[in-house]
């Protein structure tokens, strides 16, 4: 294992993390519904209590939080400025690719031009 | 998208980019904490700014969920990176930080990318659709 190896594959589990994390708590807010409407319908307490009891949330919370120690693990390998860009970026396609498979959004061109676009300008940004 | 979806679509944008902006001047005047001093990080919550920080960056989750509720995942992402703009922006003017010529051809990408994912639609899959069930027919809602 060399320094190459420990930087690239703590920045992979960073963005396998977190990508988990943000289809996970995506998955969960669909399956609760529009929160303006439930909060319309059924006040304050009921619309927490919708979100807040569904499993699936609290388990995307769980990978954020992986991703978050992963991040640690990754900065104590390599700069900020490569492992911020980096994986901020690796992340934006990551969710593209796993929303259109697992969420069954449809992801058309637009949105692939959009992600692409959008993780380009974010390595660059963070760089 | 009416008013209150442009809303909370805003409040990811400004309280995550706020948010970061108090944690960063905040985490600037704690100082570079290492391993040995872990208990510093606590003193640096009750700190003015980096509290004020967690404090933006609650409000940040509150309105993402609220944003992921209405929006596909592919759509919030893109759409508020905007926040990315916007914190060089407040990294200039209010950090004094240098923004290179590559930033600014990175804000750039992003503002392209941010205007293409948001002249299509907010939503295209259901949670009906997760779970196996074909998607109804178009027009059929």
């Amino acid at each position: 294992m060399t320094h190459w190896h420990y930087t690239w594959g703590s920045i992979f589990a960073v963005v396998v993390f977190s990508t988990a994390g943000d289809v996970l708590t995506s998955l969960a807010m669909k399956q609760s519904g529009d929160v303006g409407h439930l909060f319309h319908n059924n006040g304050l307490w009921a619309t927490v209590k919708v979100v807040v009891g569904n499993a699936t949330l609290w388990i995307g919370v769980a990978f954020m939080a992986l991703a978050f120690f992963a991040l640690l693990i990754a900065l104590s390998w390599a700069d900020v400025s490569l492992v911020a860009p980096a994986s901020a970026s690796l992340t934006f396609i990551g969710n593209a690719i796993v929303a259109k498979i697992f969420l069954r959004e449809q992801v058309d061109r637009q949105r692939w031009l959009a992600a692409i676009l959008v993780a380009a300008g974010v390595a660059l940004v963070a760089r | 998208m009416n008013f209150r979806k442009q809303a909370t679509l805003a409040g990811v944008v400004l309280f995550g980019a706020f948010g970061d902006v108090a944690l960063s001047r905040g985490m600037k005047s704690v100082g570079a904490l290492s391993l040995s001093q872990w208990t510093q990080v606590i003193h640096a919550i009750f700190t003015p700014w980096v509290g004020a920080g967690i404090i933006l960056l609650l409000a940040f989750f509150v309105s993402y969920l609220s944003a992921l509720s209405f929006a596909d995942l592919t759509y919030v992402l893109p759409a508020t990176a905007v926040g990315y703009i916007l914190m060089a922006l407040m990294a200039k003017f209010f950090l004094h930080e240098n923004v290179s010529p590559w930033r600014w051809a990175g804000i750039a990408l992003i503002a392209m990318g941010v205007g293409f994912v948001t002249a299509g639609p907010a939503k295209t899959a259901s949670a009906r659709a997760v779970q196996g069930h074909p998607p109804p027919p178009v027009g059929s809602a």
